[in-house]
């Protein structure tokens, strides 16, 4: 089989081809994974033949639902309030799965609809919301995220914020109207992933402006009164500022991003930024919404950055994102690269760097990629044959998989719940040597991905702790990592990003792998 | 001995006077009505309404209250029609274990997608519980409506319908459309799912002696603790809704002679409906804190009005409380005057935490509930010591403000509510869907006082911001309260009784 037949063979979008273009839209939108169905094991009838063409049952999903993604985005806008649109359960249901991941605190509100709203539309209970929010939390921004339910009914968001912003409000006068940014999530539509991407795209389309970058420092904008420290702290901004759009990523790995910007000697706006906000200190005092985060001043300056960077391999062929809106509108060039996972990865973001800065490689990183390259060769032997599945959002997926080609570890199953028909050219792109190796899963499950991995036989899972009870099951080690990690303490703080970050990430696979190794032996062997 | 080390170890804070001033946070105008204080005269706590839009409440939605409910049935197929999120979220997400199937514990959904919107989602769920029922053999299958569901106009019951007549098995909607009422009225749809498989069992052989648990969910394995009880007193546990539960029970529960209802506010409507169609009475109980867990044996003896079924009670009653007394009053030595937060779901849990906090030598200084209705409220007013706070559906700023201002030293709650503990350095006990310790019966007091002092007691409030300042605030001089906070001053009791 070529090369390009086993990628295709295995894609389940790409045996869509030869069909017209409106039933391969049908098939897109119909359920997910069929191919692992067909080679799953025997059911009491004969499932093969019964079976509808595409499944319509998602077993254990590999996925979350769009306004996840954008309330996690919206957490990283210093005095952000994330509120949704719809059902009171959306919020609750997202605000758990955030805390057991972060383990801090994550409000979001909700515009609590009823029966009533249902029929009548969600004006009213918007307008409530923001007050309250107002009232409540006093915030800089409120990022408002529709959901399946508000979608469904068509409510014109864009049309009753406007209206909220042209009436009076019966407030206190301690609270300032906050900046509003709006995003459609649609829960039908996309992943969690997808939501976070539209949601930062939102951010910037709403409030990046052309103007001077000497105005960042001075000027407040509107709704920002109340933040004063965050407004001492960014007079010291320097005028040219990368703008950065770092991805799904741990607050320790956006915390790196923003050293490895400071050894290269430029500032740097992280969009979002919830470093602090989602992996800050026990408090000292009450805290409304918690410190840190990309201001409101720091988006609307955007327009004037030197540099932008957009990190993930599928991300840089969305035709639409944050960077290609800084691109059209502010001229600002644009740098889209996967997540620096990996030598090659991190290559690539050295010399975005290099482009953004006009400056040579620091000292202290190129220590850090010669000790990366170093280890690989000191671990290659252990790693030489071993076969990995990896799983989650697409972009960690490409950057996991691109990064394991390079150790000697193959990526035998690559699957993620997205469907953004980006994910094969994006590793393949990067790492054309898994060409043939390597089989791609679009909107994908567990369910998919248990009965491919019976017929793999992977050494390893890399991904999420939802792959906890199949690594049980297959008794094979999990390398946690990315979203979410519900079953270990410091899911905020695993890297992955900079070669410093892969090191951490190849030490842990690495010493899965001995330890495997280790606890599989009679011997009991004292030196590996 | 014990005590002198714990009064030198523990960070001692909460008996002190609190110097803290007011938090300064505001209520919101609309959530006025819905705060009380015990022993002040005032209006009702107004509840049972829905959460104020932009208010973060605590709550869920109409499909949690159901799927929470039935979510603890091991050998059903329990799928979700709707886009993805309403299945992924509830994944797995209860410690509700079983003795045998795990086929709940898996997540399935239609994955409705954006042309499933646009042209009805009825097929797709057909195919889904054909090609689902003939993989997993489930005895029988819940469809779980989510919002969009109820916007679509998708005949769920029809498909239901139609796959029962094709599969032979139970296939029940479940109508917990997101949006359509609160948490309680999902209960209710659960309740309703579960009555219709109620009376389709045979009853034969049922002893005279024989019981229905309702309402405990089997976190952390506590229904089999409860089942012990029962077997040790001669009474037949007929069937456990839903904790561990299985199909074939619940269709011959109601050969059972009498409904133990213990989580009122999920489980009321189910046994009020059996007793209307089967006639089987019912009692409200608890099993939580010796109290409750005491009274709850007692009252099934009484019930069945025999004098061995009480003496039984009796013997283990004496039995489970000599177990676990001596070091209940061991750890009640340094936890006596401390103060707690509560906030759960329902109010039958929060009186039984109330008690079982008082068994402890604690006050509770805060309370409130997801779900309480205004008799549950007037109820916690009178029971709890006069300044508690007393709170329905409140959010994390009031919860916050409250804690700040009564200066708690444990809050009891969930996933939700524990970070606000955490951050403002006050001990937590997780009392909700993903604790991992069973908290009732009577060995359930002993692992609640466990990890009630294991918080309480831990040193790391030595080194947290808030409760530092709170020190030296008290002290007055930062050197003397430097020393204070010593690591070396840390946790000793726990070790002095362990």
């Amino acid at each position: 089989m070529s090369s390009d037949e086993a990628f295709f063979a295995s894609n389940p979008l790409q045996n869509a081809g030869g069909r017209s273009p409106a039933s391969r839209l049908l098939q897109h939108n119909d359920g997910s994974c069929d191919p692992a169905f067909a080679s799953c094991e025997p059911v009491p009838f004969d499932a093969v033949a019964e079976r509808p063409e595409f499944p319509s049952a998602s077993t254990n999903p590999c996925k979350l639902c769009t306004p996840l993604g954008a309330c996690l985005a919206f957490r990283g806008i210093a005095g952000a309030v994330p509120l949704l649109h719809g059902s009171q359960g959306c919020s609750t249901y997202i605000r758990r799965y955030l805390i057991s991941h972060f383990r801090e605190p994550v409000d979001i509100a909700s515009t609590n609809f009823s029966e009533d709203t249902a029929v009548f539309g969600g004006r009213k209970n918007l307008h409530v919301a923001l007050d309250n929010i107002g009232r409540q939390y006093r915030p800089a921004l409120i990022g408002i995220a529709t959901t399946c339910l508000s979608e469904t009914m068509g409510e014109n968001m864009p049309m009753l914020i406007g209206e909220y912003g042209a009436e009076a409000r019966d407030l206190p006068a301690a609270v300032d109207r906050p900046a509003l940014v709006y995003v459609s999530t649609p829960s039908f539509k996309g992943t969690h992933a997808d939501g976070f991407h539209a949601a930062v795209r939102a951010l910037v389309e709403t409030l990046a402006e052309a103007g001077r970058k000497s105005e960042v420092g001075g000027q407040k904008s509107e709704g920002e009164g109340r933040r004063s420290e965050i407004e001492d702290r960014k007079t010291e901004i320097p005028p040219r500022r990368v703008a950065l759009m770092p991805n799904m990523v741990s607050p320790a790995d956006l915390r790196h991003l923003r050293d490895l910007c400071s050894e290269w000697g430029t500032g740097v706006t992280l969009v979002p930024d919830y470093s602090e906000t989602l992996d800050g200190p026990s408090w000292a005092d009450f805290e409304r919404t918690p410190a840190g985060g990309t201001t409101v001043a720091e988006l609307r300056a955007l327009g004037g950055a030197p540099a932008a960077i957009e990190l993930g391999h599928v991300l840089a062929r969305t035709e639409h994102t944050a960077g290609t809106h800084l691109k059209s509108k502010f001229h600002v060039s644009l740098h889209r690269i996967g997540l620096p996972i990996g030598v090659r990865a991190c290559d690539e973001f050295s010399a975005a760097m290099e482009a953004a800065t006009g400056r040579e490689m620091p000292r202290r990183i190129a220590l850090e990629r010669g000790r990366l390259v170093d280890s690989y060769v000191d671990a290659h032997k252990y790693l030489a044959g071993k076969k990995a599945v990896v799983y989650g959002e697409e972009d960690l997926v490409a950057g996991l998989a691109v990064f394991l080609a390079e150790t000697g570890v193959t990526p035998v199953l690559c699957a993620s719940g997205g469907r953004t028909k980006h994910l094969a050219d994006a590793i393949f792109g990067a790492a054309p040597e898994l060409r043939g190796r390597a089989e791609v899963r679009e909107g994908s499950d567990f369910g998919d991905i248990e009965a491919r991995a019976a017929e793999l036989k992977p050494d390893l899972l890399i991904g999420s702790s939802k792959g906890y009870k199949l690594a049980r099951s297959l008794g094979i080690p999990l390398v946690r990592c990315g979203f979410p990690v519900h079953d270990r303490l410091g899911a905020q703080r695993i890297r992955l990003l900079g070669y410093a970050g892969t090191q951490e990430l190849f030490d842990r696979i690495v010493n899965a792998v001995l330890e495997t190794k280790q606890e599989d032996s009679e011997i009991g062997y004292a030196y590996l | 001995m014990k005590t002198t080390m714990a009064s030198e170890g523990s960070p001692d804070l909460s008996i002190q006077p609190s110097t803290l001033k007011p938090s300064g946070i505001e209520i919101l105008p609309s959530r006025v009505a819905s705060i009380a204080e015990a022993g002040k005269p005032g209006k009702g706590v107004n509840c049972g309404k829905t959460s104020v839009a932009g208010s973060v409440s605590q709550r869920a939605c109409v499909f949690c209250g159901s799927r929470v409910v039935l979510y603890p049935i091991a050998d059903a197929l329990h799928i979700v029609h709707g886009p993805i999120g309403c299945a992924a979220y509830t994944w797995d997400i209860r410690g509700a274990q079983s003795s045998g199937p795990q086929l709940f514990r898996n997540a399935f959904s239609t994955d409705l997608q954006e042309l499933d919107v646009i042209y009805g989602g009825e097929k797709k769920l057909e195919r889904a519980l054909l090609e689902l029922i003939a993989r997993h053999s489930p005895k029988a299958a819940f469809v779980y409506g989510t919002c969009i569901v109820g916007l679509i106009g998708d005949d769920v019951n029809a498909i239901c319908k139609s796959v029962a007549a094709a599969t032979g098995i139970p296939v029940l909607p479940v109508a917990s459309e997101g949006f359509k009422g609160t948490k309680k009225d999902g209960y209710k749809a659960a309740c309703e799912a579960v009555f219709k498989l109620i009376g389709t069992g045979d009853t034969a052989g049922i002893s005279p002696f024989s019981i229905n648990l309702l309402g405990d969910f089997n976190i952390a394995g506590e229904t089999w603790v409860i089942r012990d009880y029962f077997a040790r007193m001669g009474v037949e546990v007929v069937a456990t809704i839903t904790g561990d539960g299985r199909i074939d029970a619940i269709r011959r529960c109601h050969g059972a002679k009498l409904n133990l209802v213990q989580c009122s506010g999920s489980m009321t409507h189910l046994a009020k409906k059996m007793q209307a169609a089967h006639g089987i009475p019912f009692k409200r109980v608890s099993f939580f804190g010796i109290e409750d867990m005491s009274a709850a044996l007692y009252e099934v003896a009484k019930h069945f009005g025999s004098d061995e079924l009480m003496e039984k009670a009796r013997a283990v009653v004496r039995d489970e409380v000599g177990k676990i007394y001596p070091q209940l009053r061991a750890w009640r030595e340094d936890l006596k005057g401390r103060k707690a937060a509560i906030y759960v779901g329902g109010a039958f849990k929060a009186f039984s935490l109330v008690r079982a906090l008082r068994t402890l030598g604690m006050r509770t200084a805060l309370v409130g509930t997801q779900t309480g209705d205004a008799e549950d409220y007037n109820t916690l007013r009178e029971m709890c010591d006069p300044g508690t706070i007393v709170v329905d559906d409140s959010n994390p700023i009031e919860l916050a403000k409250f804690c700040l201002e009564q200066d708690v030293d444990l809050f009891i709650g969930g996933v939700k509510e524990r970070p606000i503990a955490y951050k403002l350095g006050i001990g937590f006990c997780d009392h909700n869907h993903e604790r991992k310790e069973c908290l009732a019966g009577f060995v359930g007091m002993l692992n609640f006082a466990r990890e009630v002092h294991a918080s309480v007691c831990s040193p790391v409030w030595n080194f947290v911001p808030r409760r530092s300042r709170c020190r030296s605030l008290l002290a007055g001089d930062s050197e003397a309260n430097a020393s204070k906070l010593a690591p070396a001053s840390g946790l000793k009791p726990t070790e002095a009784v362990a």
